[in-house]
Order: structure tokens, then C-alpha cells, then sequence
């Protein structure tokens, strides 16, 4: 296996994982269920940090190791970064 | 499979010897480290227990100091006590007498016998002839099947779920093929993933069981009317990339395998299945590990993204690094390192084999890292208040 700088743990995700500081502005090659896929990386990712690997609606459920990790709060377009800013988890919402 | 372990009189296989000085009140604390401190190899726990405590709370302090003492790992106990605490350490020898008729156990009252610096005086006498009592003690060949693995991971990151968890899945799977017990606890940590590992669950009543735990889990973060983020994930996990607990539970559930789930037990209740069974503990690592090593298990296996230093006084609890970046940081501290997975040098399957070896021969007497270097981290969830 090549060293790939991110990685997709399932064909459904729509999340990658950096797998070292990525970008920003750069193509990056990842293979999404066995197929070899590029994605435009726009924003700067750090170590162990998300990015959308296709373009995610706001309230669409953003999607990791094939399950739902929480809902977007806004559009989210393929290659931004993914994280608390536009992420809102669906679990242990004493403030909802 | 044979590691080389303790043979106890009552049949429980040890790993390691210790002579263990336990408070039965955080008033005895320090006696209870004098005495430690005074003999070479004793090892010493502290905690803030003990003392106006009540009810089921305060069960669960005596349990659990109790089980420490009863742990096959534990070849003699002294307990120091205060002498007007609300957990008497009378009772804790009396815990501890019951179960281990054969164990030597050692009372010291620090107000009967005229204050800390005698107390300390009377504990190292009794230490020292306990500690040449343990090193007569010699190892056998014991079957794998007798240990009992607890399984955690702290300080989590992106890449534990992609790593070190699957790998120490890897190892869960070895050992219970072997006919060994693996614990899987954290509840907080499984929340968002409860329904995959009740999937795996032997019966509708344990699967259903896993739902209530984690509802009751749940509702204490609810409870308190704040989003329960920033506590859990921890500033940390989200500064390394995780976004919720939903994606750190679900990096989290890996390192349970892929076995069946025989049990859901309480709090440091004590294992009695085969197999993979489910401790209901708080995701606070402290309290995690003392936990599972008061329900029996004899080694702990740790997984960590942003690092972590801690050890259980009486069970090796060795460090699995899911980067190589924090292998090479905190190598002082992390034994082994699952980072290879990351960067596709090796598979899940190959440092889950790596680890269970490690596993094996620290189980036969090597040390891991946190014994070497002395950490005794010791912490009693509390689920009632000090009065």
C-alpha cells in the first residue's frame, strides 16, 4: 500500500482524515473503497483532521467509518475543512 | 498458549507479586506512602475516599479498595487507616480475609498506634518481611485463558480509530480466541455507537443492556443543560481532529474486536465470563483503569493520541501510540507504537499480533513503561457527594 496523505475508512463516508498536515490548495489522491479518487484540498489541514471528499449540505449527516458523526451546520463544499466550526453533534445535548 | 505467571492458593492466576500498602481513608495517605517508601519494591496507591461517604457510595469505595487487596496480583496487602473514618479499614481487612483466607494481610490504625511517625515504623517492619515473604514466590506456566485484558484508550485522537484501536482489536480478538476476557468500558465513549456493539451482543437482554447504559450515560450530560462538548470530546481530542463524541466513540468501539459481547456489568464488578464483556465505567481514565483492575483484569492495554503517562499500581498498563510523531515525543512514556497502520507500512492484523506478543511476555514479568517509571494512579468513581 502507497503512503496516501488521507485516508477514508468507508465507501459511504464523505470525510477524509489527513494523515499529515495537508494544503491548502492542493490535490490529493485517496483511494475511497478501492477506487483512486482526487479531491481539490482548499483549506489547511492539520494532522488527524477532517476534510469533505464531496460536497455536503447543510443538515446532511456528515459521514465517517461508514456511521454518522453529526450534522452539518452549513454547505460544506468538497476539499473544506470539517470539524467543530461546522459540525454539530447530535449526542449528550443538555443545551437543546 | 502459557505465559508465566503466580499460581494462588485459591486457583486465581497473578502477574505480578506486589506487596501492596492501600489507605482505607485519604487521611492515611501518607502513611501509607512512608511505609512505601521505607522498603524496596512495595508499591502504594492514594485516594480522596473514605470519609463521609454513605450508602451505595460508599460500597463502591470499599469494594473496590477491598478488590485491590483480593487482586491475584497482590501477594500481601497492609491497610492504614485513620481510625474515625466512615470506611473502616477493619473492614477492608475483613473484605480481604474472606475472600483470600491464604493472603497476609496487615492492619495498621495510625491513631492506635500513636501517630503517623509510629504508624510508619509499624507498616515498614511488617513490609519488609512481607516483601522477602513475595520474593520466595516463583512463576509457573499458566494457560492465556486465565487473563483477564482491560482495554482503554485516553488522550484519543483522529488516528485512533484508524490504528491503535483496530489493532488492539486485533489483540482482543487473539486473546478471546485463546479463551481469555477482554473488557471493553468508557461508556461515555460508546455513546453513538452503541448499536454496533449491541449487534454483537449474545442475548436480547445484554443488547438491551447496552442501550440502557448508555441512555442513563447519556442523561447525565443532558441533565446538566450543556452540550456535553469541550468535556467530552476533551479540548484535546478536538484540537487532534476529533469533531464529537459520536466520531470518537466510533474510533473508540474498535478496539473491542470483533467477538461477541457476552456481559454488561457494573462498575469494577467482577468479570466472570469469557470473552468480551463490557465494563459500565466513566471515560475518565483514572477511574477507567482502577475500575477494570478492581473487576479482576490483569493487565491493561492503553491506546493514546495525544499522549498519557498513567499506570495502575498493581496491573501493567502498557501504552499504545497511534502515531509515530507521539511514539518518537513521548517514547519515555509509550511502549509500542501503531502508527506504521497509518502510513500503510504495516496491517491492523500485524501490529494486533505484535501487541498480544508484547502482551504475553509483559504478562511473564517485563515491565512496561509506567511500572518502571512508578506511576500509581489510583481513582474511585464516586456516585454519591461528601457530606
Amino acid at each position: 500500500m502507497a503512503t496516501a496523505k488521507a485516508v477514508v475508512m468507508n465507501p459511504a463516508d464523505n470525510t477524509a482524515t489527513a494523515v499529515e498536515a495537508i494544503g491548502p490548495d492542493v490535490d490529493v489522491s485517496m483511494s475511497i473503497g478501492g477506487k483512486p479518487v482526487t479531491v481539490h484540498v482548499v483549506d489547511p489541514i492539520s494532522f488527524g483532521h477532517k476534510f469533505a471528499v464531496r460536497d455536503i449540505r447543510k443538515g446532511d449527516k456528515i459521514v465517517k467509518y461508514g456511521e454518522t458523526i453529526g450534522l452539518a451546520t452549513q454547505d460544506i463544499q468538497a476539499g473544506r475543512h470539517v470539524h467543530v466550526h461546522n459540525l454539530e453533534s447530535g449526542r449528550g445535548r443538555g443545551d437543546k | 498458549m502459557k505465559f508465566m505467571g503466580y499460581r494462588r492458593p485459591d486457583g486465581k492466576a497473578g502477574i505480578r507479586n506486589h506487596v501492596l500498602v492501600i489507605p482505607a481513608v485519604i487521611c492515611a495517605n501518607r502513611v501509607a506512602r512512608g511505609i512505601a517508601e521505607m522498603v524496596k519494591g512495595a508499591v502504594y496507591v492514594e485516594h480522596q475516599n473514605g470519609c463521609t461517604q454513605i450508602g451505595a457510595d460508599l460500597e463502591l469505595s470499599r469494594h473496590v479498595i477491598s478488590a485491590h487487596g483480593t487482586h491475584p496480583n497482590v501477594f500481601s496487602v497492609i491497610v492504614v487507616g485513620l481510625g474515625c473514618e466512615t470506611l473502616r479499614a477493619q473492614d477492608v481487612v475483613a473484605d480481604i480475609k474472606k475472600a483470600c483466607p491464604y493472603k497476609h494481610v496487615h492492619l495498621v490504625i495510625i491513631q492506635d498506634e500513636g501517630g503517623s511517625v509510629k504508624a510508619t515504623a509499624e507498616g515498614a517492619r511488617v513490609a519488609r518481611a512481607m516483601l522477602a515473604e513475595a520474593s520466595r514466590q516463583t512463576r509457573e506456566p499458566i494457560d492465556v485463558s486465565e487473563l483477564i485484558l482491560g482495554t482503554e484508550c485516553g488522550g484519543s485522537d483522529a488516528c485512533s480509530g484508524i490504528s491503535a484501536n483496530p489493532a488492539l482489536g486485533k489483540t482482543s480478538d487473539l486473546l478471546i480466541e485463546a479463551g481469555g476476557s477482554v473488557i471493553l468500558a468508557e461508556t461515555t465513549e460508546l455513546i453513538g455507537a452503541e448499536h454496533i456493539i449491541a449487534a454483537r451482543a449474545v442475548s436480547p437482554a445484554v443488547a438491551r443492556r447496552c442501550f440502557e447504559v448508555i441512555a442513563r450515560c447519556e442523561k447525565q450530560a443532558t441533565d446538566m443543560g450543556v452540550d456535553m462538548r469541550g468535556g467530552q470530546p476533551t479540548p484535546g481530542n478536538i484540537e487532534g481532529g476529533l469533531s464529537s463524541i459520536e466520531e470518537k466513540s466510533l474510533g473508540c468501539v474498535y478496539k473491542a474486536g470483533t467477538k461477541p459481547l457476552q456481559d454488561v456489568i457494573d462498575y469494577a464488578m467482577p468479570v466472570t465470563k469469557k470473552g468480551l464483556v463490557w465494563m459500565d465505567t466513566p471515560g475518565q481514565d483514572i477511574e477507567q483503569i482502577t475500575g477494570m483492575v478492581a473487576g479482576g483484569c490483569q493487565i491493561v492495554i492503553f491506546t493514546t493520541g495525544r499522549g498519557t503517562c498513567c499506570g495502575s499500581p498493581i496491573a501493567p498498563t502498557i501504552k499504545v501510540a497511534t502515531n509515530s510523531a507521539l511514539f518518537a515525543r513521548m517514547n519515555d512514556n509509550i511502549d509500542l507504537d501503531a502508527g506504521a497502520i497509518v502510513t500503510g507500512e504495516a496491517t491492523v492484523a500485524e501490529v494486533g499480533h505484535f501487541i498480544f506478543d508484547d502482551m504475553i511476555e509483559t504478562a511473564s514479568g517485563k515491565l512496561c513503561k509506567a511500572e518502571v517509571l512508578g506511576f500509581n494512579d489510583f481513582a474511585i468513581h464516586r456516585i454519591g457527594p461528601s457530606l
